[in-house]
């Protein structure tokens, strides 16, 4: 039974399809054990956007304050979409590459697990 | 001739259970359509103990000379500049999230019970909802003129019933009860009178009074023990409810069990912002979460649930998660609040070196290994004039719309996530508790209000931070930032004659 209702009908409004995101999708992003950062980001991106623009442009904006993040060595990096693990192409859009409204993707940087042994 | 006095047990007879009346020409069933599509069984309603033995000329006589004490106190309080007395200005900011959080929730819990106080088809159960209903009408209206005095001296409280309405963290307490006000009349009775008001309220009332106690704020106190009597009567008919619902059919009991796991899941998670209330805002501290938690929910709530072993309801499903969540919560919260605090509607600030070193002596098994790297890397920022705000909007919960902020309790570096899926779409959890709500009624939570995703679709003012905090009810610049050079606190320096 997907609701307990008086209504034996009844059904929600989902209120975050894609469509109500004007030409948008939201892709989530957690940089595994960087604590600084104390939850998984929410982009807003058109699903045309390279991975490339996603990684070096607004990822980079939002956890370029860490210290570590200038010292990731992209080809050690361990990437991971809904408990999958991801290998991502840098030069094809997170449409043509599965990554849709509201996925979310993870990533680990191995050596780099944050800040004072504490995941900062 | 003198009309002849009723005897009490008579007036309490004719001014409660004799209000009903037969149904001569109507179904019963359509006077009261609620009552049985959630699956509850009642056989005999006559078998409803009344909790508390009050009738309603007695209520208002009661709750009438208690406020007018309690305004006299009020009075009192604004004319000797009660405001004054309080520890520091980082204090008052604990008030301001009572009052956006906390109060409105009042509201909600008086349409709540005013609502299902029309829906049972027992004559007890309603004249108990609805004195439930007035007292709560009366927290909220005296709880906002107990801080009233407040909003004359310092920023933050100004506009609290829009930023109850928008601001994205204070989603969290309004969903929590427009799920309980949605569902049917005995899920909103074990949810908010039984789980929250019975069992969890002590670690939300407790720590609010004794925190105001401790950092002399008199008004907060004298509220709360004007509301004593009322929680007490809140706790009876919670009580009540429950041990009725599972005395009465024995198909009750796996239905209440379901509803006890989600609301005790949810009231944590509601009160997370108590935990980082004690643990960091208050100057003087009370006792610490984790202490609160295991003398009120531990010890207190252990000996309920075994009294209730006899009905064959156990324990909460994720009691031992939230027995390991109460070494992190409280820390994980504030430094959320911390780095988000340019965004929030009350003042955020790192601990002075004593309530570190009081962090470390409460949680020796957590706070220097996990929690306090941080707050010494946050003040090497703030010393080199960078202190630390987070500029990307944050990933929220689809049930109880926390930010995913809380970690896996045994790897404590990691963040939980988890996720499902549901007609092709993807929702995302700060836990398997959340997730377990969602999955149990997906078309409920599929349209929680998310203030990100509201944010990001254009509903929100903005595009830009200051545009949308203008939306939430936020003076820029006055209510949120640091509290270090903020006008709260170059206020207080001036009244207080320090540079």
């Amino acid at each position: 039974m997907p609701v307990h209702a008086y209504t034996s009908d009844y059904t929600g409004t989902v209120r975050d399809l894609a469509e109500n995101f004007h030409g948008n999708h939201v892709v989530y992003v957690c940089w595994e054990r960087h604590l600084l950062f104390s939850c998984p980001f929410a982009f807003l991106v058109p699903p045309q956007t390279s991975f490339r623009t996603l990684r070096d442009q607004l990822m980079a904006e939002a956890y370029g304050a860490h210290p570590q993040w200038a010292q990731i060595d992209w080809s050690q990096v361990n990437w991971s979409v809904s408990g999958a693990p991801f290998e991502p192409q840098l030069d094809k859009t997170l449409e043509e590459q599965g990554l849709d409204h509201k996925a979310s993707l993870r990533f680990s940087t191995p050596g780099l697990d944050g800040m004072s042994g504490a995941g900062i | 001739m003198a009309a002849k006095k009723l005897s009490l047990k008579d007036k309490y007879a004719l001014l409660t259970r004799d209000l009903d009346w037969e149904f001569s020409y109507e179904e019963r069933k359509e006077a009261f359509p609620f009552e049985e599509f959630e699956g509850i069984k009642i056989t005999d309603w006559s078998k409803w103990e009344d909790p508390f033995r009050l009738t309603m000329d007695a209520y208002w006589k009661y709750q009438a000379e208690k406020e007018k004490k309690l305004y006299a106190i009020f009075d009192a309080f604004a004319q000797n500049n009660g405001q004054l007395n309080v520890t520091d200005p980082r204090y008052v900011n604990a008030i301001k999230i009572f009052l956006t959080a906390i109060s409105p929730q009042e509201y909600q819990a008086h349409q709540g019970f005013a609502h299902v106080g029309r829906q049972y088809g027992g004559v007890g159960a309603r004249v108990a909802c609805q004195m439930q209903s007035l007292d709560e009408l009366r927290h909220v209206q005296t709880q906002v003129h107990a801080m009233s005095q407040y909003n004359k001296y310092f920023d933050g409280f100004q506009n609290w019933s829009q930023m109850q309405d928008r601001l994205w963290y204070l989603s969290v307490p309004v969903s929590f009860f427009h799920d309980a006000r949605s569902a049917g009349p005995f899920e909103f009775l074990v949810a908010i009178g039984f789980s929250f008001e019975y069992v969890l309220t002590n670690l939300l009332f407790v720590p609010f009074m004794s925190g105001a106690a401790y950092n002399g704020d008199m008004a907060t106190v004298t509220f709360g023990f004007s509301a004593q009597s009322d929680e007490a009567r809140h706790m009876t008919l919670g009580l009540e409810v429950i041990k009725f619902l599972l005395e009465q059919h024995e198909d009750n009991v796996p239905i209440v069990q379901k509803w006890i796991d989600k609301w005790f899941w949810r009231g944590t998670r509601l009160l997370t912002v108590v935990a980082m209330m004690m643990d960091y805002m208050l100057p003087n501290k009370v006792m610490s979460w984790k202490e609160a938690w295991g003398m009120y929910f531990e010890e207190a709530g252990g000996a309920l649930f075994k009294d209730l072993a006899r009905y064959g309801i156990r324990m909460p499903k994720f009691a031992d998660q939230i027995e390991k969540e109460k070494e992190h919560a409280s820390h994980q919260a504030w430094w959320t609040f911390y780095t988000y605090g340019q965004a929030a509607g009350f003042h955020t600030w790192i601990p002075t070196d004593e309530e570190l070193d009081w962090l470390s002596e409460k949680y020796p098994e957590t706070f220097d290994k996990y929690y306090r790297p941080r707050w010494e890397y946050a003040k090497q920022l703030e010393a080199e004039g960078k202190r630390f705000y987070n500029g990307t909007l944050l990933q929220l919960c689809s049930t109880c719309q926390l930010p995913l902020m809380f970690t896996e309790m045994d790897d404590p570096t990691l963040i939980s996530q988890r996720e499902t899926h549901y007609h092709g779409e993807h929702y995302h959890f700060c836990s398997d508790g959340c997730k377990e709500i969602f999955e149990e009624e997906p078309e409920k939570y599929v349209q929680s209000w998310l203030p990100v995703h509201q944010i990001y679709q254009g509903n929100c003012g903005g595009p830009d931070l200051p545009g949308i905090l203008e939306f939430c009810g936020i003076n820029v610049g006055n209510d949120n930032l640091d509290i270090k050079g903020s006008p709260d606190e170059q206020r207080w320096k001036q009244w207080k004659g320090v540079a």
